[in-house]
């Protein structure tokens, strides 16, 4: 083993990895993960028994709003599936191909966050803001929250390629940033039903 | 096989998880359009919603795959995390009493 890859693997990669060894890279992304759901839990907890139990709740979203959240959902989850093609091509050696992958990924993620903006600023138009009542309160901050996240991972996506493809990072750390993103997915799952369709005027 | 050629698989492999993902938001919006009470309407979404993200779980971040030292592991993080959320459940019905001031 090289200077390098012990600098970038570390002395531990030179031992024989035990069957029962859990990556500590991992699972601190893990204990990241289950963290953060607590975060998104307490939000859409507060948010779902606020909303069931508020008769007068206002229904802002039109047929053309869940137009364009299927769309970003669908864009999320395709998302999701080039992240999958960037990890197993990164495992595999095929960096070339990873690189597309982590790239189709980032382009997907700014897709999102530009849909998400605009449906914001078409609720602006509409005068619902943060400050106009307890929908505007509620949606801004947990689809705010998500959007951050979603922020937070492109540029986390856009950092570990860059240093991927300059061989300073290895294909661990593509996973890792992997679990971050399919974690966004998943809490979109449950922001898209709570917030959009449960308010959409019948 | 060799390895790009295995690499390409993955999204192949994947599709079937992505396409029920998918059908599970339709059914969601279509549901969404449906007249439930709201509380009738969150409970079947919020089931459906975590049968998506049961998948992804499994799936996308290959939980079902991992060694079974992490998976075990993870259990007593979500076991305190759970009761920390606890503390959160009285605050949400303190909320329903301070609507009122953010209304």
């Amino acid at each position: 083993m090289s200077e390098t890859e012990v600098a970038v693997h570390g002395h531990g990669a030179l031992m024989e990895e035990s069957p029962y060894a859990i990556p500590s890279r991992k699972f601190t992304m893990w204990l990241f993960i289950i963290s953060d759901a607590v975060t998104f839990g307490a939000f859409l907890f507060a948010y779902g028994y606020l909303r069931v139990g508020t008769p007068n709740w206002v229904r802002p979203f039109e047929t053309r709003s869940v137009i364009n959240v299927i769309i970003m959902t669908i864009v999320l989850i395709t998302s999701s599936l080039t992240m999958l093609g960037a990890v197993d091509s990164a495992k595999a050696g095929d960096k070339a191909k990873a690189m597309r992958f982590l790239y189709s990924t980032m382009a997907l993620g700014a897709i999102f966050a530009l849909l998400h903006l605009r449906e914001w600023f078409e609720l602006f138009g509409r005068n619902i803001t943060i400050g106009s009542g307890l929908f505007g309160q509620t949606f801004f901050t947990i689809t705010g929250l998500h959007l951050l996240h979603v922020i937070s991972g492109v540029i986390a996506i856009l950092v570990v390629a860059t240093k991927y493809s300059g061989g300073r990072l290895t294909p661990s750390h593509v996973e890792t940033t992997g679990l971050y993103w399919h974690f966004v997915d998943l809490v979109w799952m449950f922001v898209v039903p709570l917030v959009y369709l449960t308010n959409i005027v019948h | 096989m060799s390895a790009a050629s295995a690499s390409g698989n993955v999204i192949v492999k994947y599709l079937p998880v992505y396409f029920v993902l998918i059908g599970i938001f339709l059914v969601e919006v279509f549901l969404a359009f449906r007249n439930f009470s709201t509380g009738t309407l969150v409970v079947i979404l919020l089931l459906l919603a975590l049968c998506s993200a049961s998948l992804g779980l499994m799936y996308f971040m290959h939980l079902a795959q991992e060694r079974r030292s992490l998976f075990l592991s993870l259990i007593p993080a979500v076991i305190f995390v759970l009761l920390m959320m606890n503390m959160f459940w009285g605050d949400s019905v303190r909320l329903l009493h301070l609507r009122t001031l953010a209304q």
